[in-house]
């Protein structure tokens, strides 16, 4: 549950709150105090507007708190400019929404090549191998070329989970991946998340509604409100 | 490359938008090419004529500013105005000096003469004139004239003999004819016949009411002037070396030297104001293309919100965002350049292709006069570029901007 003192945790939040400036002020997230730890399938549940996703993007550096700390690796985010978090989503982190997202002019493996062609770290020919096999490797084998709307909605989200992992990420964040599959895609993409953790040493952070598969998870943190409260039990 | 890809698909996207858009920066491309081809031609044929039928450069027996009166060395606080240059009747001093020396560095040729106010009579009318003696043989290497006559030549000046040519309208109100004698008085009262050998018609009015030539020695007579030279032409190889060639001239020999783009100064002016107002009607154009192209980037950051906020997400900065749909706004103004040379290319060829005869001014004109010129075709690309560009960059700042959390939480 705690991660070693020796080595920061992968993302810590500390007092992390964000507010809406609305006319009335929206708190979206209230002191959370959260570490992400190398490794490990987090789980984070609450009931619908609690602020599950809302916490996610500002894990993932789509949005700036208000005020508290975020660290990623350590260092303070604060201090990074718009470019730098850029970058760090890029080379660090994978997104992948309840939503599919895929850009819908391109197939699934431009769809993949996208992030790898941004980050420039392999040749052309190089992105299209691992397009390939990163697509392989969920089963999406024989749909290479499709675009998306010529996939079912299960196939798009492993599009989109082969597409976060594309360059490598340290972490994965996943805003109800399963939310919008019936229960065996969602158990094929469960398994795809739990196998990058468990086999290839990745970390997951997922929100989900899905009590059973949160259980399943390494840790869960639930959230009402806007506050992490603790378990009765159940974790 | 991968932005450029993006821009691609964008744009290909939506096919009939782009299209229009296209259509407009080539039409604005085209038009303004032609146009320009148009203005630049009739500019450069009225410069042409203005070359061929004017001296270069000439000078005449005035100084630019009135001699030093002696008063003024004598005094140096004495200033003296409104004085104005006593005609010198010898004319310009040492004229063959000043004719050898030009000779010897001009690069072009040059004629000497006299030129004495005067009237010319015949049958009770009179016409003031300008009499110019000249020597045919130096005349004809600096004039055009010789090819504006319409009656007899003005080779019949160079047999010799009491003759004169003039144009055509002074004959007209003289109500002389080819083969009549008229009388030529001059200022200082000298008197003179002479029979009309030729008749010119150069199209300029001045020219043709008020000008009779005829051979210098007689002009030299009839203003008791002998041996006397007051105005120098000279035509030059290169008609752009005038303002120096005048310079120089002015600088060495005293007398005023005028170079055809001083004498012709408010008609250049004219030009460049033409000019300005050609600009400002391609850049209109080019605004207008522009707000096609604002349309098109405008309605695809809309309908792309989505994209921007997925590839934010992703890891592309604000930054190139904005170049994404700029560069969107650049390929189509790029393609309707493209499309626009061709079709300002073609605009050009059909309007140098239109014949139609114009000889009331006696000046034939067949054919449209148009100019070929690289540089219309680069200046309407390069407004038409740097309009898709302006026209691409306002939506793309604003869709750079876009926060990708309020698009994926208003999407899911
Ligand atoms: N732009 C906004 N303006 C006003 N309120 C907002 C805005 N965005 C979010 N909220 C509110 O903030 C709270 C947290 O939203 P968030 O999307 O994080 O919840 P959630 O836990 O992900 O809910 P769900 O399970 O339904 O996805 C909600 O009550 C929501 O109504
Ligand atoms: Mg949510």
């Amino acid at each position: 549950m705690t991660s070693p003192m020796t080595e920061a945790p992968l993302i810590e939040a500390r007092k992390l709150t964000r507010i809406l400036p609305e006319t009335v002020p929206v708190t979206l997230v209230h002191d959370i105090d959260l570490a992400v730890g190398r490794n490990e399938f987090l789980a984070i549940t609450g009931p619908s507007g609690s602020g599950k996703s809302s916490l996610l993007y500002l894990l993932g550096l789509l949005d700036r708190p208000t005020s508290g700390a975020l660290l990623v690796n350590g260092q303070d985010t604060a201090a990074m400019d718009e470019a730098d978090l850029a970058h760090t989503r890029l080379s660090m982190m994978g997104f992948v929404f309840q939503f599919h997202f895929l850009l819908p002019e391109f197939t699934a493996r431009d769809n993949i090549a996208i992030p790898m062609r941004k980050l420039g770290r392999l040749s052309r020919r190089q992105i299209d191998q691992r397009a390939e096999e990163l697509l392989g490797s969920l089963g999406l084998g024989d749909h290479i070329d499709k675009r998306p709307d010529q996939l079912s909605g299960g196939q798009r989200q492993r599009v989109a989970v082969a597409r976060a992992l594309a360059n490598d990420p340290a972490i994965l964040l996943a805003d109800e991946p399963t939310g919008s599959l019936d229960s065996k895609s969602s158990e094929q993409v469960f398994d795809t998340l739990s196998a990058l953790v468990h086999e290839r040493g990745k970390t997951v952070a997922m929100v989900t509604h899905d009590l059973d598969m949160a259980n399943r998870a390494d840790r869960r943190v639930h959230l009402v409100d806007g506050r992490i409260v603790p378990l009765d039990g159940a974790g | 490359m991968l932005l450029f890809d993006i821009a691609i698909t964008h744009i290909a996207g939506r096919t009939r938008q782009t299209l229009v858009a296209v259509l407009g920066v080539a039409v604005g491309v085209g038009f303004s090419i032609g146009m320009a081809a148009l203005m630049q031609g009739s500019q450069d044929d009225f410069i042409r004529q203005l070359i061929d039928t004017m001296p270069h450069v000439q000078i005449k027996d005035e100084r630019r500013t009135p001699t030093r009166q002696p008063a003024e060395d004598a005094f140096a606080t004495a200033a003296i105005y409104g004085l104005r240059p006593t005609e010198d009747p010898r004319g310009i001093i040492n004229p063959y000096a000043a004719i050898a020396w030009l000779n010897a560095w001009t690069p072009g040729t040059l004629s000497a003469g006299l030129r004495i106010q005067g009237v010319i009579r015949y049958a009770g009318n009179e016409v003031g004139a300008a009499i110019i003696g000249i020597e045919p043989d130096m005349e004809r290497k600096v004039s055009s004239i010789v090819e504006d006559f319409t009656e007899g030549s003005f080779d019949s000046l160079t047999e010799g003999g009491n003759n004169i040519v003039m144009g055509r309208r002074m004959a007209e109100r003289l109500g002389a004819k080819l083969g009549d004698t008229v009388r030529a008085v001059s200022s200082s009262g000298g008197t003179r016949d002479f029979r009309i050998m030729g008749l010119f018609h150069t199209g300029s009015s001045a020219r043709d009411e008020g000008e009779g030539y005829v051979l210098l020695k007689n002009a030299q007579i009839l203003s008791q002037r002998p041996n006397a030279v007051n105005d120098i032409r000279i035509r030059l190889a290169d008609p752009h070396a005038a303002p120096a060639v005048a310079r120089q001239a002015e600088a060495r020999l005293g007398y005023r030297a005028v170079a055809w783009q001083e004498a012709n100064e408010g008609l250049l002016e004219a030009l460049v104001v033409r000019n300005a107002i050609m600009y400002t009607v391609v850049a209109a154009i080019m605004l207008v293309a522009g707000f096609g192209i604002f349309n098109i980037v405008s309605t695809i950051t809309h309908e792309k919100a989505r994209d921007i906020a997925i590839m934010k997400s992703l890891g592309f900065t604000q930054g190139d965002m904005q170049w994404l749909f700029v560069m969107e706004g650049l390929a189509i103004g790029l393609a309707g350049s493209a499309l626009g040379w061709v079709l300002g290319f073609a605009l050009t060829y059909i309007l140098s292709g239109i014949e139609f005869n114009l000889s009331a001014g006696g000046r034939e004109m067949t054919q449209l006069p148009v100019a070929w010129s690289l540089l219309h075709y680069t200046l309407a690309a390069g407004f038409a570029l740097l309009s898709s560009a302006v026209a691409g960059y306002l939506p793309a700042r604003r869709a750079a901007r876009l926060h990708p959390v309020d698009v994926i939480r208003g999407a899911t």
